[in-house]
């Protein structure tokens, strides 16, 4: 998102020099990549951010004080009161409105907003591959069909669209996934079909084709490999708005499930009754959600960087 | 230039038929058919039969559809379920509040963002451009309505400083001709009640405001970059011209192209983000509204708000294109 320029001025560790082990002619595009993004301090920073994240996640069984669901502290309680930050000895986050220890729900949220955010990008991901990857290899009507639907959704703003296809799906937390990763689906329907135009005037497919290989063995071996970078840093960057999306929706009442489920929009939801009693029941939350896109922000930035060096000028 | 004008608004033709359709197949494609869904929990076999015979569910699809396109064509579209009134009416009665949020934190986006962006690629690499790159991170990825959050607590809750919901205090008795609380205000003399609607305005302007901010700091600060070491700025300083000459009509008029871009393109982020504003600050716009028709299923509500926001897009979209032969003449001559 940031390093615009790379010149020495910056700060910025310059480039490998052509003699250094890494920088030997004929290192593959992903090892150049690599060598660019642990350069990168701000990659690096996504990547800590995204590793801790993910290992909070895996490992909420062993970390969480309580099961999810738990209320523990159901009688510590009142509607006037709820025992804050360090109030109560054995809750040090403290309770929440339900009775539930807010350290152990803000563990599994982790892990609940893993899976919203994996599943729901995975759907966005192929739904957005195949479509793409068929309009980018028939080309013609079918093309021409495929990109004017993703133009339409596309004229309708990413979360009302989301929006809209939860409200048909129903309040489930499946559905939720769906509809972020629905979503998803024109972006990177026109992503892969541009990247792979691109990809298609270029010498090797040129090579390929006067070799006589046929379109779909052309499609899958060279074109769709050869398109990937950008498709993964939107992956990336997806993975940060399907968290914020996730607590979006589940803010405006499309979660489902149970109230008290540990889930970082859930918390938040809740919270807001109770902003001027116990603040922080809205803040732990908040900052949770912005410190995971925040990791999977600068990763995927970095990530941009690191595969099209030449996209950084922009 | 009008040629262009009216072939773009017949390419809107086919775009809005096609959403037209989705959106038809949208409401069909409901579990249990619209009638159940309409309904909810009270979904006994009779009522939905009654409620299919009184909207024509019960018809063939393709007479359906087409009655649905005459409705629509004649600004029929439909009345919506929480309130029993036509959706239009209920959508121009709260335009008006959603205008002035959307205004106002655009307004702050652009005047916040394009200096921030300018300064940041100006002192590239020093504590103003570090303070930029921050911006421009925290305003896309904390959530709009944490945001609302924290604004709410410590600007309404603490400090007392601004209201914490609402357009206007019940105490003020204003006269309402337009609906635009503010010009209301400024028309009928009641500056009071003008001052009370701008201080509402101040919180959810602010927590709306923070994505375009931070989208619109990022591409000026990445558009002045290019600019900066162009050869005409270089000839121009060499030429001793005034440094606010050369910023003026020289870099901010060459790097503002993609920033008009992302400004018209903000459009539609400042509508779903007015979604979840308004609901945090109880402010009574097409925002909250639907997020209620979401809750409760008003489905013409949603259905006739997809197809306004897609022609508001498309118009804005056009709006931004003619923009561009205005800040540059090369793309006129094309």
């Amino acid at each position: 998102m940031c390093n615009d320029r790379s010149s020495p001025a910056s700060g910025a560790p310059a480039p490998a020099a052509p003699g250094t082990p890494e920088g030997d002619a004929g290192t593959s595009l992903w090892r150049d990549a690599w060598r660019r993004l642990r350069r990168n301090p701000q990659g690096i920073a996504g990547a800590v951010i995204v590793g801790l994240f993910v290992l909070v996640a895996v490992l909420a069984p062993v970390l969480a004080p309580y099961a999810g669901t738990a209320l523990p502290g159901r009688g510590e309680i009142t509607p006037t009161s709820i025992p804050g930050i360090g109030e109560v000895p054995g809750f040090p986050l403290g309770l929440d409105r339900f009775g539930g220890d807010v350290l152990s729900k803000l563990i599994w949220g982790a892990q609940a907003s893993l899976i919203i955010g994996l599943v729901s990008t995975a759907f966005g991901l192929i739904g957005g591959m195949l479509l793409g990857a068929i309009a980018g290899t028939f080309r013609g009507w079918v093309d021409a069909v495929i990109m004017r639907v993703v133009d339409i959704l596309l004229s309708v703003p990413n979360l009302l669209l989301a929006v809209s296809i939860a409200a048909v799906l129903g309040q489930t937390p499946s559905a939720v996934m769906i509809a972020i990763g629905a979503s998803q689906v024109p972006i990177f329907a026109r992503l892969l079909r541009s990247t792979m135009l691109a990809q298609s005037s270029s010498d090797y497919v040129l090579a390929a084709r006067t070799l006589g290989l046929g379109k779909g063995a052309i499609t899958v071996n060279h074109v769709l490999p050869n398109s990937m970078g950008p498709v993964i840093v939107q992956g990336t960057l997806t993975l940060a708005t399907a968290v914020i999306e996730a607590a979006a929706l589940s803010f405006l009442g499309l979660g489902g499930g149970r109230p008290e489920t540990a889930e970082w929009g859930r918390m938040l939801t809740y919270a807001q009754n109770e902003l001027a009693i116990a603040p922080q029941l809205a803040f732990l939350p908040g900052i949770c959600i912005a410190i995971t896109a925040l990791g999977f922000t600068l990763l995927g930035e970095a990530l941009r960087e690191a595969l099209d060096p030449r996209s950084g000028a922009r | 230039m009008l040629r262009v004008i009216g072939k773009r608004l017949l390419l809107l033709v086919p775009t809005l038929l096609g959403l037209s359709i989705l959106l038809f197949a949208w409401v069909r494609a409901l579990p249990g058919g619209p009638a159940s869904a309409l309904l909810g929990e009270r979904a006994t076999p009779e009522a939905i039969a009654q409620i299919n015979e009184a909207y024509g569910f019960d018809r063939p699809i393709i007479e359906q559809y087409f009655t649905y396109i005459g409705r629509l064509l004649t600004g029929d579209f439909g009345n919506s379920v929480q309130t029993n009134r036509p959706v239009l009416d209920e959508f121009a009665t709260r335009f008006p509040a959603t205008v002035e949020l959307a205004l106002v934190a655009l307004a702050i986006a652009i005047a916040v963002g394009i200096p921030l962006g300018y300064l940041g690629a100006k002192y590239y690499g020093k504590t103003v451009d570090h303070v930029s790159v921050v911006v421009s991170l925290l305003g896309v990825t904390v959530p709009v309505f944490f945001l609302a959050f924290i604004l709410k607590w410590i600007f309404a809750v603490q400090l007392g400083w601004f209201p914490p919901d609402g357009r206007q205090s019940p105490r003020i008795d204003a006269t309402h001709a337009t609906g635009y609380y503010v010009l209301d205000g400024l028309l009928t003399g009641e500056l009071d009640a003008a001052w009370d609607a701008i201080v509402h305005l101040v919180l959810p302007g602010l927590a709306l405001a923070s994505i375009p901010l931070a989208i619109i700091a990022r591409i000026t600060r990445a558009s002045v970059l290019q600019v900066y070491g162009a050869d005409y700025v270089r000839t121009a300083r060499a030429k001793g011209l005034l440094p606010r000459i050369i910023r003026d009509r020289y870099i901010l008029r060459n790097a503002m192209l993609p920033v008009v871009t992302t400004i018209g393109l903000q459009l539609g982020l400042l509508i779903s983000g007015a979604v979840l504003t308004e609901t945090v600050f109880n402010f009574a716009g097409i925002g909250q509204f639907l997020a209620d028709a979401v809750f409760r299923r008003d489905f013409p509500v949603l259905q006739g708000f997809i197809i306004f926001i897609a022609i508001l897009y498309s118009l804005i979209n056009l709006i931004v294109d003619v923009s561009y032969s205005l800040i540059d003449p090369r793309v006129r001559v094309q």
